[in-house]
């Protein structure tokens, strides 16, 4: 049952040709990447979901269109995007606060929380405080306490050191396992997209279209070693092929 | 502090030793002995000069509060309004003071206005360019969220100001006080820029120099005062620092 749908979106900023033809799917409970080198146009995508911007084409929430202000969506941004003004408590708050919830009512549904996301006794802190790791799960709280029907994820572990980067991966694995979000993510890094996904759509340079869709035959939990390991090995180094590689006369080759 | 003393110490030395006339350099001994056997005389010129600083910048930055937040919103109203206010950032001072006390007598309306002029252009752009530093990953997550923009303002454009609302206060209110000063210098009943002018046309630079002792005085209280504020109105930025200065931040 796919819940997002994208029917040949394109968006030009003046003469600009970013998105040339985008088209994918994401079912519900589902974890897709989006994949593709620095500067294709994968943040646009996110500004057109959630109405930052338009562009031309179908986008489709369970077969509806979708609305301006992307409500559907609650949203990730590259950097953990924290406001250093508020104490982490109110910085997992603040998207409920938005929604028009009441503070007490919000801190209450947010609270429990904590524990699971490795933040429990950093309530009162200010973000200047935590380390990049505990930052980025402060605003990872802050976007699934939102109930939205499903996350965009914009690069969420980009700008932490590589050892921090491969822990927050294995824990987003696990907490994924537990919750079954749907979630799209974008992302440049091919390791993290394999280990992460169901599937993954690998997007061409600007402009970018959509060269291949490949699925993520691994068991989960991701283990490590392994068979599985070795398959994951292989699934890498063939979509490093197709990005590093490109043939412009290939067009659409799904799998 | 220390600085300040060797060079008083210098001055001291100089005026001592030299035998230069005290109605020429007087030593930084006879200003302040001076200042004490006239402090009744400076404190009453002082409290004016302080009513004005304050109503003066009270005034100021009601003004540049409301704009900024106009000009925030309606951006186009920049480009209109961000000439005139640059020339008027221009007008000399000299030139402008015994116009406006000219036109206004020499009551307090002119001080505050003369205050309020030099104050306000560097406030409003603090408080323009403060809104702009928003990082525009929160604005977008914010819209995403479903949030308008005056929430927008309210969650982020104006906290987001902060640091650089206190830089312009604390820029600004050393502005207010020379301001202040001037103003008085050009007609005035009491304060403690015609205190200083009446001491030198009878040749008394000691006691101009105690009256600029007691606006430096002002000055600096006032500062600090800007300082305590900031660090009241932004607890985030000590603990923030205090974590990093320990090597506890990553």
């Amino acid at each position: 049952m796919s819940r997002l749908e994208l029917r040949h979106v394109r968006k030009a900023f003046g003469g600009l040709d970013v998105l040339a033809d985008i088209s994918l799917i994401v079912g519900a409970g589902e974890f897709v990447s989006i994949l593709g080198p620095s500067g294709a146009g994968k943040s646009t995508l996110f500004q057109l979901l959630t109405g930052a911007e338009h562009g031309e084409g179908e986008m489709l929430f369970d077969g509806a269109p979708l609305d301006d202000h992307g409500r559907h969506f609650a949203f990730m941004p590259q950097r953990d995007a924290l406001m250093p003004w508020r104490r982490i408590l109110d910085n997992a708050t603040l998207g409920l606060e938005v929604q028009g919830i009441r503070r007490k009512a919000a801190r209450a549904r947010v609270a429990p929380l904590f524990a699971e996301f490795g933040l429990a006794g950093f309530e009162r802190h200010f973000p200047a405080q935590l380390s990049g790791g505990m930052r980025q799960r402060a605003a990872l709280l802050r976007t699934v306490v939102q109930e939205r029907d499903m996350l965009l994820l914009d690069e969420p572990f980009g700008a932490l050191d590589a050892l921090t980067r491969t822990a927050m991966q294995r824990w987003l694995e696990q907490m994924w396992q537990h919750h079954r979000w749907t979630a799209l993510l974008i992302t440049h890094d091919v390791r993290e997209a394999v280990f992460l996904s169901d599937r993954i759509y690998v997007l061409s340079a600007r402009p970018a279209r959509i060269v291949r869709e490949l699925k993520v035959p691994l068991p989960r939990p991701r283990s490590l070693g392994g068979d599985a390991a070795r398959q994951a090995s292989a699934l890498e180094a063939e979509i490093l092929d197709i990005i590093l590689n490109p043939n412009p006369f290939k067009g659409h080759d799904h799998d | 502090m220390v600085p300040v003393g060797l060079l008083l110490l210098a001055w001291q030395l100089y005026a001592t030793c030299s035998g230069i006339k005290p109605t020429i350099l007087p030593a930084p001994s006879r200003v302040f002995e001076q200042a004490m056997l006239n402090r009744e005389a400076l404190a009453d010129n002082a409290i004016p000069t302080i009513r004005a600083t304050l109503l003066g910048f009270a005034c100021s930055l009601s003004a540049a509060f409301a704009l900024s937040m106009l000009v925030d919103f309606f951006q186009p109203l920049r480009r209109a309004l961000f000439p005139v206010f640059i020339v008027s950032q221009t007008l000399p001072l000299v030139a402008i003071a015994p116009l406006v006390v000219l036109w206004f007598g020499f009551g307090l309306a002119p001080k505050i206005m003369l205050v309020a002029l030099v104050t306000f252009f560097p406030m409003l752009v603090a408080l323009v360019e403060g809104y702009e530093s928003t990082e525009a990953e929160i604005g977008q997550m914010l819209r995403a969220m479903g949030a308008g923009r005056w929430r927008i303002f309210m969650l982020a454009r104006l906290p987001s100001a902060l640091p650089y609302f206190f830089a312009g206060l604390r820029i600004s209110i050393t502005y207010a006080v020379v301001g202040a000063i001037f103003a008085e210098y050009a007609g005035a009943a009491k304060g403690l820029g015609i205190y200083m002018l009446n001491a030198k046309n009878n040749f008394r630079p000691d006691l101009v120099l105690a009256a600029v002792g007691v606006s430096a005085a002002l000055t600096l209280v006032l500062f600090g005062l800007t300082v305590l504020l900031q660090r009241l109105a932004m607890p985030w930025e000590r603990t923030g620092k205090a974590i990093a200065g320990k090597g506890r931040r990553p």
